[in-house]
């Protein structure tokens, strides 16, 4: 078994694509992702591999399209302000069926917004980044373990349905230092590629990557094609965490760092009596609505717990459609809430407010 | 019957959808025939971009990648890092190079990307039904500038090759065009330079060819030939600004 090493997590990350064989970085500076480019450009030169700090954040998600293209495995990462510049890319990459790598590092927004950490782009990564019907698988990590596990998970469905992969982490997680364990072999099973544009050397018909389809017909069947592979998403890589759930009466719903908070506090709830539990949506899209559905069996009331003004909050409301109440605590502009803070609210919840 | 004229085998047995009089097509031939001469139509890629030319990835029998509007210098990048024993080329228009993908023309040309552009300055946006481009000329009437362009309001023209000639990894900047038979010939010797440049790894080429658009400019092909003769020039002089090789005199 590999030894556990310490490592701060956009730097874990970082390591775990190169073992993941991904070989050509792209990125354009941002704070609080910078460990993630400064890390490839020390690591990618040394082992033949492509560190290039772009022009802007356009520039690099194309670099990926066009590395993409190419068949390896290639990445880009920024943080909220950069990576709405990505989003053109973005749909361009998911309008072509290219699988591609894209980590944002959340803070604050709108606009500049802050650089604490925050969760405020849940919304932009599960429904709508970029222009057009596509989804992206959405992965939120919550350990520094999981910023290494879920890299590779990201290339292995991203490839598998030739869908843009995200990895939605946050400042916090970025930037704070734990044992982490790589697995050996990594880059052992990168699937072939017929469909590449590396040249098709008089052996094969070209091939093409493209995202225009003029006749609408056509159009809508590319799409509806690509919707039935969502379908198989949701229907196969669903994940979730359950936490103290199969006797809780509340339940709180919270991914990533909030979800660290929210376990501590599920901790003291239970400590003063409160049958409290945790559900942690590991994947955003697809969003884990069977582990949802299956708790509402026992659980009475949901709270979600995010670093934004609620809106994951939305998606759980969907699920449970109206039969249970679910509320909303969060804060927002870069604060983390405390486990007192989460706390308080089961209590509330539990109708044992002081 | 000896074959006098055939179609390059690098271009794919698809008409064109090209107007009549329009220059796209004849450049298209060049790059496939340099294509073919070369040798490499198996080991290229190129990437389309988003104005009249954006089917190119149909017309080219090589693997082919559609880019955002802008952006084809960057997926060339992508692709050019990922093969660099491949050759890389982008065909893009004036509003897709000089306007809304100025920072990627200029920051691939910066790096020396080792890649071969093909840039049409039509001096219009051809696609979209004939708005001012980067490149449409003072005084120009266009969709967009219907009482003449107003350099005092819409600013002046870029002039591509005389910028990027400044740029040290640029290997070769030369302006061509397609009005007769001597220009043709002069334009493949520059389109197959660039790609030879690229072979050699010697860096960013771009051959900037001023091309007609007679329907958006709304005249007659030869009519529109004249107009470029007479007005385009002008402003936009042919010949080499920069070129790297022995030939050029290692600038
Ligand atoms: C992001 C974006 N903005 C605008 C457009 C619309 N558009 C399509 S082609 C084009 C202009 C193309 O002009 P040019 O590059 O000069 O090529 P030409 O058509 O003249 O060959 C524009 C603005 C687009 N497709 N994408
Ligand atoms: S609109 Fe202009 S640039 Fe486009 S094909 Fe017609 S003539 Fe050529």
């Amino acid at each position: 078994m590999a030894e556990k090493v310490l490592m701060k997590g956009n730097e874990a990350l970082a390591e775990a694509a190169i073992q993941c064989g991904c070989r050509h970085y792209f990125g354009y500076p941002i704070t609080p992702q910078t460990e993630i480019a400064a890390y490839m450009s020390k690591r990618m030169p040394k082992i033949g591999g492509t560190f290039l700090q772009a022009e802007s954040e356009i520039a690099a998600i194309n670099m990926v399209l066009g590395a993409s293209s190419a068949g390896v495995r290639a990445m880009t990462s920024s943080s909220s302000p950069g990576v709405s510049l990505k989003s053109e890319g973005v749909s361009y990459i998911a309008g072509s069926d290219l699988p591609a790598l894209i980590i944002n590092v959340q803070r604050g927004g709108p606009g500049l917004g802050g650089i604490q950490p925050s969760q405020s782009d849940y919304w932009q990564a599960t429904k709508a980044l970029g222009h057009g019907d596509f989804q992206m698988f959405v992965l939120a990590p919550s350990t520094i373990q999981e910023m290494v596990d879920f890299v590779k998970l990201a290339y292995e469905v991203g490839e598998k349905y030739r869908v843009p992969s995200m990895i939605l982490s946050d400042g916090m997680l970025g930037q704070m230092m734990e044992p982490v364990e790589f697995p050996e072999k990594n880059d052992q099973d990168i699937p072939e590629k017929p469909w590449a544009t590396n040249g098709h050397q008089n052996k094969r018909k070209k091939n093409i990557i493209n995202s225009l389809y003029i006749e609408p017909q056509e159009l809508e069947d590319l799409i509806n094609e690509r919707y039935q592979r969502y379908e198989l998403i949701m229907e196969n890589e669903q994940r979730a965490e359950e936490f103290m759930t199969e006797d809780a009466d509340i339940i709180v719903v919270a991914f990533g760092a909030s979800s660290r908070v929210s376990r501590s506090a599920v901790h003291m709830a239970r400590a003063q009596g409160i049958k409290a539990g945790l559900i942690r949506p590991i994947t955003l899209w697809p969003f884990p609505d069977k582990t949802i559905k299956k708790s509402m069996d026992t659980a009475s009331k949901y709270l979600v717990v995010e670093m934004n003004k609620g809106q994951m909050v939305d998606d759980v409301r969907l699920v449970v459609e109206g039969k249970k109440p679910v509320e909303f605590f969060g804060r927002t502009g870069g604060i983390i809430p405390t486990p007192d803070e989460v706390l308080a609210q089961i209590k509330k919840l539990a109708g044992k407010e002081e | 019957m000896a074959v006098v004229f055939e179609r390059p085998k690098a271009l794919s047995d698809v008409p064109f959808h090209y107007c009549p009089g329009c220059t796209h097509g004849i450049v298209h031939r060049l790059v496939a025939e340099v294509l073919d001469e070369l040798g490499v139509v198996g080991q290229t890629v190129g990437v389309a971009s988003v104005g009249c030319s954006v089917f190119s990835y149909n017309y080219f029998d090589c693997d082919m990648v559609q880019a955002p509007h802008g952006r084809a210098p960057a997926v060339a990048t992508g692709l050019k890092r990922s093969l660099p024993d491949n050759v890389i080329f982008t065909y893009q228009g004036d509003g897709d190079l000089a306007a809304i993908g100025m920072a990627e023309t200029v920051h691939a040309a910066t790096r020396g990307e080792n890649i071969t552009v093909i840039f049409i300055n039509n001096a219009i946006y051809g696609m979209t039904g004939g708005q001012m481009a980067p490149t449409s000329l003072p005084g120009q009437v266009t969709q967009t500038t219907p009482y003449g362009r107003d350099t005092s309001v819409a600013g002046h023209p870029i002039r591509v090759c005389e910028l990027l000639s400044t740029l040290s990894g640029t290997a070769l900047a030369q302006r061509v065009t397609v009005d007769s038979v001597k220009n043709v010939n002069i334009a493949k010797k520059a389109i197959k330079k660039g790609f030879e440049n690229q072979i050699n790894k010697r860096g960013y080429s771009i051959i900037e060819v001023v091309s007609t658009c007679p329907t958006n400019w709304g005249l007659s092909p030869q009519e529109a030939m004249k107009w470029l003769q007479d007005n385009m020039l002008e402003y936009y002089p042919l010949g080499v600004y920069k070129d790297v090789t022995a030939e050029g005199g290692n600038k």
